[in-house]
């Protein structure tokens, strides 16, 4: 793999508003991504994911900053002359030609010859399993079959770069988790590089060989998943990807003390956290990681229990913060509501974060 | 195993919500059919009458001379021979239109696209700015476009500056730029219409597949504005064809179209039996070209109606 096959430099784009303010969409963002990889861009909405995307595409023009593909910046050249190429989230369909018109078009503006064009459609429509609906008119199809020939209308173009703004959160979860499978699949399949976006951190874990997680424009961490969940660099992170308790509690001699007077000793914690010397610190504990002890480091009472099949999830109210374990629903004794309780964060997984 | 299927009840006939009481419909309705259709019929019934020795009006007497007249001349000596003179004028009557019809065509796709294109505000302003020559008079209108194109007015006497010799006025040119003048803004409406309603994120799709500029123009926008475009042929081509007043008063009543044949009939000529034969053949062409015009839109299977 080649570390650098897509690179973003320094790239920084500001939108003047109508009300006449400033939005920093992306504010000096670098990233490079490696050829044949999964990346996605995950953050929550309106922290500049279509903006980096629209800007890869040509859609958008950077204040300031480089993109540079295979050595070579396309920053300055019109989308047309870019290799690469967008699953747009609404579909972008073409309402008035077929959807073998809509694959077609793409091939017919690099003047491929009729005979090719034909096969690629066919080889695309195969890729995305839509064989038989090439006469139909957009209009005629699902939005699950929709998203599938905008996909192959990109596809059939064999970009270098497949840059995709969450197409699939049209689509109902079932379709949706089927979707996720066949686009890893495709991925593989075809080599092409993804470029992924979605506010969606399952989705993001799922099918991710690295994430990049946005905030406000700007990248604040850039891993692979276990990574990002195992470790991620800050509150914001653990908070925004997957379920996280977070504790503030204070630096005490060999250990942090939590709400309602129970210290977490430094030992239990993950090796590589930082705590300082003194002062408030935020403790970060995944639910999966607390089990329940006869004489556990964390101690509350019981507020709610819920039954979600695969889990338990108890509500502990822990001092003045309520602290979530997810418990599995079989072996284990559930503790009743109103009953106390101790937890023990296991594994060493529990971590201070950056607030 | 067997299917037990109860057939479906059947819906009340009530009205969709949105959908109006047909009641409201009638009263326009039977207004239009009295103020076209009892006209019409005279029209037609008149066009197989003679014309009486003396005066206006008509003689009830059925023939088909007036219809025989509009190609055929008889000489003095008895003799027949074709008559091109109306043929010529109908002619003048669909040159003129067409060449109306494609210069508004292709200066409303631009302008409609660019207001289709500004922000809310500004297109309800333009599109006002469009509809203002509705405000006054097309007579009025009409009489202002002819000092604007006489020899001596504002353009001849700026060209004149440079030698250049400027002389348009009661010739053809000048009917023909009457016509784009006073239709323009009904081609304009309808293809603005479609415009704005084009999704531009289509635009970016076809760039982003490579097509240049022109190509997202002819293959993507172009189609997509179909429907204004049809419409705004329609509302052009037609009233353009039945138009007297710009060949009357800037063709100077040499480059005559068909209608001012018609009115001329009806007025000094007083054969009211010939003009209503000449109506009849000119709503008979217009219906022709609205029927071809329907064709060609069902033909890509659009909605598209005109009658
Ligand atoms: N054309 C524009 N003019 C002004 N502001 C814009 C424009 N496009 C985007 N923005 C602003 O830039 C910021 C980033 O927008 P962007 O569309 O990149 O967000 P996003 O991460 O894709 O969000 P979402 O998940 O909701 O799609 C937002 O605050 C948005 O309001
Ligand atoms: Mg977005």
């Amino acid at each position: 793999m080649n570390e650098k096959y897509l690179e973003i430099r320094n790239i920084t784009k500001v939108f003047q508003t109508p009300e006449g303010g400033e939005v920093r969409a992306l504010d000096d963002v670098s990233l490079d991504i490696a050829s044949g990889e999964f990346f996605i861009l995950l953050g929550p909405s309106g922290c500049g994911k279509t903006t980096l995307l629209r800007s890869i595409a040509g859609l958008e023009y950077p204040d300031s900053g480089e993109i540079v593909l295979q050595g070579e910046r396309i920053d300055d050249k019109p989308p047309y002359e870019r290799p690469v190429n967008t699953v747009f989230q609404s579909y972008a369909l073409f309402p008035h030609m077929t959807v073998s018109a809509n694959i077609a078009f793409g091939l017919e503006m690099e003047n491929v010859d009729k005979a090719q064009v034909s096969a690629r459609v066919t080889e695309a429509l195969a890729q995305v399993r839509l064989e038989g609906y090439e006469n139909r008119m957009p209009s005629q199809l699902s939005g699950g079959q929709q998203q599938r020939v905008a996909l192959a209308r990109a596809l059939a173009k064999k970009p270098k770069v497949l840059l995709l703004d969450e197409p699939l959160s049209a689509l109902d979860l079932k379709l949706r988790r089927g979707m996720q499978v066949e686009l890893k699949r495709l991925q593989r399949e075809t080599g092409i590089t993804f470029v992924f976006v979605t506010h969606d951190q399952e989705e993001a874990m799922s099918m991710g060989d690295r994430i990049a997680v946005f905030s406000e424009g700007k990248i604040v961490q850039l891993d692979t998943p276990v990574e990002v969940y195992r470790r991620p660099v800050n509150a914001y992170v653990a908070d925004f990807i997957g379920e996280t308790n977070l504790i503030k509690g204070t630096v005490v001699a060999g250990g942090i003390s939590l709400p309602g007077g129970n210290i977490l000793p430094t030992d239990q914690l993950a090796a590589d956290s930082v705590i300082p010397a003194s002062g408030e610190v935020t403790v970060a504990i995944r639910p999966e990681d607390l089990v329940l002890a006869t004489n556990g480091m964390i101690s509350g009472t019981v507020r709610d229990v819920i039954f979600t099949g695969d889990s338990v999830r108890v509500h502990v109210a822990v001092g003045d913060v309520e602290v979530i374990a997810s418990l599995a629903s079989y072996g284990t004794q559930i503790p009743e509501q109103g009953s106390k309780v101790t937890l023990n964060p296991e594994h060493r997984a529990a971590r201070t974060v950056a607030s | 195993m067997t299917a037990v299927t109860t057939p479906p009840k059947k819906q009340a006939q009530r009205g969709r919500p949105g959908q109006s009481s047909p009641k409201l419909a009638y009263l326009p309705i039977i207004f239009l059919a009295f103020a076209i259709g009892i006209p019409l019929l005279i029209i037609v019934v008149y066009s197989f009458l003679e014309k009486p020795s003396q005066g206006t009006g008509v003689k009830w007497v059925f023939t088909l001379e007036n219809y025989k007249a509009l190609f055929i001349q008889e000489k003095l000596d008895g003799t027949t021979a074709l008559d091109t003179r109306y043929i010529k004028v109908l002619w003048t009557s669909f040159y003129y239109s067409v060449v109306t019809t494609v210069v508004t065509l292709v200066l409303s796709v631009p302008v409609a696209m660019w207001i289709a294109t500004r922000d809310a505000k500004k297109r309800n302003l333009l599109v006002a700015l469009v509809t203002l020559p509705f405000w006054i008079s097309i007579l009025i209108r009409t009489y202002g476009m002819r000092q604007i194109v006489a020899d001596e007015g504002p353009i001849g006497k700026f060209l004149g500056i440079f030698n250049i010799e400027w002389s348009i006025l009661y010739a053809p040119p000048a009917t023909i730029l009457g016509l784009i003048y006073v239709f323009l803004p009904f081609m304009i409406l309808p293809i603005y219409a479609s415009a704005e309603r084009f999704d531009f994120r289509l635009a970016e799709a076809a760039y982003d597949l490579g097509a240049k500029r022109m190509t997202v123009v002819r293959r993507i926008i172009l189609p997509s504005i179909r429907p204004g475009v049809i419409s705004g042929i329609a509302l052009v081509f037609i009233p353009a064809l039945g138009s007297f007043l710009q060949s009357d008063m800037l063709g100077g009543g040499k480059t005559n179209m068909v209608a001012n044949v018609i009115a001329n009939n009806f007025g000094q000529a007083r054969n009211w039996p010939f003009g209503s034969a000449l109506a009849v053949l000119l709503i008979v062409l217009t219906l022709l070209f609205v029927l071809i015009m329907q064709g060609a839109a069902q033909r890509r299977g659009e909605k598209v109606e005109l009658v």
